[in-house]
């Protein structure tokens, strides 16, 4: 009986917003998973590396979660988009790793992880000047800084609002939260946020 | 409506929306280049410095035991010319001893001398030609620093 009780946890959460419909339903139902795959994957990648800031460890979390979706493919439904479903997964698959991370202290899995420094080199230069550039690098710099600060479930639902672009209500869903405290998690985060760049200015 | 415009919505502060705007595009930029890299070149790299360890880890060892090998060969042959020359300088010795133990024979050469006694005198005579001749080699080593105490040895002999 677990499996039932894992498709039923992983679908609760979808009475809190606006089933779809029964076409897009189907639709979804009928995708084939290899272009679920292909359209979701560098998304999910992208969360859990910003999540991790471990490229080797993102990239294996990444493959654990195409894994498990596969295996449990035929019970998606589509009571919610395929990439809030994968997210979920991602999601749970990262409280997974933090666990056993702090269980099993002496693995040093955060070994490869790089320095909130080393990740706010990533900027594209666009057509800013120099000057222009060393502020948005600064800032990037700070805000990495105030993630790194953020509890593990702030931090998830300040990555997916402000670097996956999605709504509350798909925050929501992913993470098994209300949308109120979603917006309560999204406003203590933009306070910090506000806080620090104003106290850096 | 742009994401810039929607976060300028969310948020009234401008110096926040983008900051996020400019933390999003540097996450974008770092998960592309990470998701595009190449797969196989840090286990490649891996892969060769473990074969070049291998290899060198592989010629030390080859190396070593040759120069033991050559190392042990040396010191035997060593050993065997040290033990060669003791040997020789153990024989000359002994046969320097068997020299000077000669003349202390007079016992034995006097039970003799009642057998044979021409014989007997014949060796006594060799004997004191031999200790004569084993003098004047002696007496010819002196040194030039002690000649003058040879010279007063003889002519306190003569006297």
């Amino acid at each position: 009986m677990a499996p039932m009780r894992t498709s039923t946890k992983v679908m609760a959460a979808g009475t809190a917003v606006k089933p779809m419909t029964a076409e897009a339903a189907e639709e979804i139902a009928a995708q084939d998973f290899a272009s679920i795959v292909e359209s979701h994957r560098p998304q999910i990648f992208r969360f859990l590396l910003a999540s991790l800031r471990d490229v080797d460890l993102a990239e294996t979390l990444t493959q654990e979660c195409f894994l498990k979706a596969h295996r449990n493919w035929n019970r998606f439904r589509g009571d919610s988009s395929a990439m809030t479903w994968l997210m979920r997964i991602a999601i749970n698959l990262q409280k997974d790793h933090w666990r056993n991370r702090r269980l099993r202290f002496w693995r040093h899995t955060q070994a490869n992880a790089i320095g909130v420094d080393e990740a706010s080199d990533w900027l594209p230069n666009g057509e800013r000047s120099a000057e222009q550039q060393i502020v948005a690098r600064e800032q990037v710099a700070q805000v990495w800084k105030i993630v790194d600060g953020l509890s593990a479930r702030q931090r998830t639902v300040f990555l997916l609002r402000y670097v996956e672009d999605r709504e509350l209500s798909e925050i929501a869903l992913a993470t098994g939260l209300s949308e109120g405290t979603v917006k309560a998690h999204l406003s203590r985060a933009l306070a910090r946020v506000r806080a620090e760049l104003r106290g850096t200015r | 409506m742009s994401r810039r415009d929607k976060l300028a919505g969310e948020i009234d502060d401008p110096m926040v929306a983008g900051a996020l705007e400019n933390f999003k595009v540097s996450v974008d930029a770092w998960s592309d280049a990470a998701y595009n890299r190449p797969p196989t070149v840090v286990r490649t790299a891996r892969h060769n410095w473990r074969l070049a360890a291998t290899w060198a880890l592989g010629c030390m060892l080859a190396a070593g035991s040759l120069a033991g090998g050559l190392y042990e060969r040396h010191q035997r042959q060593e050993l065997a010319r040290i033990e060669a020359s003791k040997a020789a300088i153990n024989a000359a010795e002994q046969k320097a001893a068997q020299v000077h133990a000669a003349p202390e024979k007079p016992v034995k050469a006097a039970t003799v001398t009642k057998r044979q006694p021409t014989a007997v005198k014949k060796a006594a005579n060799e004997n004191e030609d031999l200790l004569a001749s084993v003098d004047s080699d002696v007496s010819r080593q002196v040194p030039a620093a002690m000649e003058p105490l040879a010279q007063m040895m003889d002519s306190n002999g003569t006297k």
